[in-house]
């Protein structure tokens, strides 16, 4: 499904990526760990094409496709989904406007057809009640004045309609209280399947005992320095990042 | 250099004072005389008057206008604001002019009385020699100088004790295109007295492609408890150079809403001035424009907070495109005494071109020492990080700028009371975006 090929980014002019190597297989979930800094979030953000990551060397295949020359919509149309770690607040724009207008893009660029204001209430009640979110939230502007609790559930409420193939979730169990991380993980677990693949990017295990990843990777330096099972995740809790301290030049 | 063009509109008045509405009253002859004095004195302002730093005349000073000459217009189609079905009174001005075959008065409320300023000017003279011209400084303001002498027809409204006009009264002013440039130089005076209540509505827009020079003045006097929604969408032709000076007096518990939306002229300038004249009086003063190419958008207001207890809130939020500039000046001045004065006003531009412009100048002058006064004023461009977001959920790049605009600006709109106007006003944005040029910002 992804295949990263000695990945190099530079964001600013600065080298945080240094020769990425990862291949994530449809139905498998990876988690990506590491300390702060070591570029975790520059992977998600250059997966979905934000402006200013810059690949200066390798490539990426996504379903055997580059993935590099399409933009972040088209990405997103095809199937890739990024679970923020700071969502953003829009204000003016009611979450289920914002919803609807992401779904009826991606059904178009699949040849679907587009669903009509009752079709998709019917969608949203739906997927609303699974991830126990209120109806007020639908209402508001997206994100404005949510908690962070209810901004991370906003993330999975999306991911839900928008149903992709690869999801990346970047730190989403920061600043999460359990009751929200569960809410998460059900979310995640919900869209497990043989189709379809995820990307955790987390700092901590905890989020890794709900949703059991098939493959954990620990990034360093821009570099993947080790990868394992799950167990990994666990010897980091316990260890800590130290042992991945910079090399002496 | 400003010599010149003042001279040409000083030889239009004596060549037309004769002609004029209501030539053969004195008091009125004399007012003209006095405003086309005061003019000759000023001139047209130039940027050297701390009021029009921002903004030139220099495009009106090189055109040589003529006077509307009741030329047959016809008029196939009248545009409305409001839900079909929903416009029970409806008056229409063409080049400044009344137009009864247009208009559609409908049923008035006992005590209320609407209509035509000439017509007025022939059926009731005492009343306008009582009430025309009482508000506002022409020796200060020359196009208002140039309004009290040119001044050719307007709307009048008039609402005694206690009259409860909920119905929204329509205005519509047409520019319709001649082969020379047109000015005219319309007046309205709009007095609501205590207890009452209207919803006024003004349409500006044009009629083929054509120089035309509106220079609107209007009086808005609200007595004791009156109420009046005033809103106003200024959708005219890309040659049209559209100017309105408003004087209202709010007095005591009185309110006035305004909602004003700019989207049309090559020059446009809305110069406001609300005195809060009576306790408990209150004002909302909003305005969105959306302007692009070479347009110039100036939204200029005063309000004077003169007794105690009396509060105003007033939001201005644009969108520039292209070369376009906008120009907010908005003063709020709280005068000696006028304790628990409660004011606040913000100006919100949104840059969508490196070369388009916005001056904000917003200003407090405050001698009373127990107020609530703030102001505040942003410029900027799309938020990036929304941008991305709005992307990375599968919005095409185009529709994701188009969301945010719209999101900004239908804020201001969504605010206004009446539900009726919202979904033109929204409509109107929605246009704009859609015909925003597809080479989005490099």
């Amino acid at each position: 499904m992804l295949d990263i090929k000695n990945l190099h980014v530079t964001v600013d002019g600065k080298e945080i990526l240094k020769g990425i190597d990862l291949q994530i297989a449809p139905g498998e979930v990876h988690a990506v760990m590491g300390p702060n800094g070591s570029g975790k979030s520059t992977l998600a953000y250059v997966l979905s094409g934000r402006e200013g990551y810059v690949v200066t060397e390798g490539q990426v295949l996504y379903q055997g496709r580059d993935l590099l020359g399409l933009e972040t919509e088209e990405r997103a149309a095809e199937g890739i989904f990024l679970a923020f770690q700071y969502p953003v607040e829009i204000p003016g724009v009611a979450n289920t406007t914002f919803l609807k207008e992401a779904l009826n893009a991606v059904r178009r660029h699949r040849g679907e057809d587009e669903l009509d204001a009752m079709q998709f209430l019917k969608l949203m009640r739906a997927k609303v009640k699974q991830l126990g979110i209120s109806d007020e939230l639908l209402k508001r502007s997206v994100n404005v004045g949510f908690s962070g609790g209810e901004k991370k559930r906003n993330e999975m409420l999306q991911m839900a309609v928008l149903e992709p193939r690869l999801a990346v979730l970047d730190e989403t169990d920061s600043g999460l209280d359990i009751d929200a991380l569960k809410t998460v993980a059900d979310g995640v677990n919900a869209l497990r399947g043989s189709e379809r693949a995820l990307l955790i990017i987390t700092h901590y295990q905890r989020l890794l005992s709900y949703i059991v990843p098939d493959k954990v990777h620990v990034l360093a330096h821009g570099r993947i320095v080790r990868s394992g099972g799950k167990e990994l995740a666990l010897e980091l809790e316990e260890k800590g990042y130290s042992e991945f301290a910079p090399e002496a030049a | 250099m400003t010599a010149a063009p003042a001279q040409r509109f000083v030889e239009q008045f004596r060549a037309r004072k004769a002609a004029l509405p209501g030539a053969a009253l004195p008091w009125l002859a004399e007012r003209r005389e006095a405003g086309i004095g005061r003019f000759a004195e000023l001139g047209l302002p130039t940027p050297r008057v701390e009021s029009w730093k921002y903004t030139s005349l220099r495009p009106l000073e090189k055109l040589a206008f003529a006077t509307p000459n009741g030329e047959a217009v016809s008029v196939d189609r009248l545009p409305s604001l409001l839900p079909a079905g929903a416009g029970e009174h409806r008056l229409v001005f063409v080049n400044g002019h009344f137009r009864a075959d247009l208009s559609a008065l409908g049923n008035l409320p006992d005590g209320a009385r609407l209509g035509s300023l000439a017509a007025l000017l022939e059926s009731d003279p005492e009343f306008l020699a009582e009430n025309l011209g009482r508000l506002g400084d022409a020796c200060e303001q020359p196009l208002l100088a140039l309004n009290a002498a040119l001044m050719d027809d307007g709307l009048v409204l008039h609402l005694g004790r206690g009259v409860d006009w909920t119905t929204p009264i329509e205005v519509i002013h047409i520019a319709a295109a001649v082969e020379r440039p047109l000015a005219y130089h319309p007046r309205n005076l709009i007095l609501l007295e205590p207890g009452s209540h209207a919803v006024l509505i003004e349409h500006h827009v044009s009629l083929g492609v054509g120089v035309s020079f509106a220079n609107t003045a209007s009086e808005v006097v609200l007595g004791e408890g009156a109420v009046l929604h005033h809103y106003k969408m200024q959708a005219e032709g890309p040659e049209a150079f559209h100017f309105a000076t408003l004087h209202g007096e709010i007095g005591r518990n009185a309110h006035y809403d305004a909602f004003g939306m700019s989207l049309g002229a090559r020059l446009s300038r809305n110069e406001i001035s609300l005195r809060l004249a009576g306790e408990g009086a209150g004002c909302h003063l909003n305005g969105a424009y959306m302007i692009r190419g070479q347009q110039h958008c100036d939204n200029t207001t005063v309000i004077e907070h003169l007794v105690p207890n009396t509060s105003c809130r007033e939001v201005f939020k644009g969108v520039l495109d292209d070369q376009s500039r906008a120009v907010f000046q908005g003063r709020i001045v709280v005068r000696p005494g006028a304790q628990k004065s409660d004011g606040h006003q913000l100006s919100k531009a949104m840059l969508l071109s490196e070369r388009a412009e916005i001056d904000a100048k917003p200003e407090l002058e405050i001698y009373a020492d127990d107020v609530k006064c703030s102001h505040g004023a942003t410029a900027g461009d799309l938020d990036h990080n929304a941008l991305f977001y709005l992307r990375s959920r599968g919005l095409p790049e185009r529709r994701a700028r188009n969301l945010l605009v719209e999101a900004f600006l239908s804020e201001a709109v969504e605010a206004i009371s009446a539900e009726d106007l919202c979904p033109a006003f929204l409509a109107s944005i929605a246009d704009w975006l859609s015909t925003r040029h597809a080479g989005d910002r490099s």
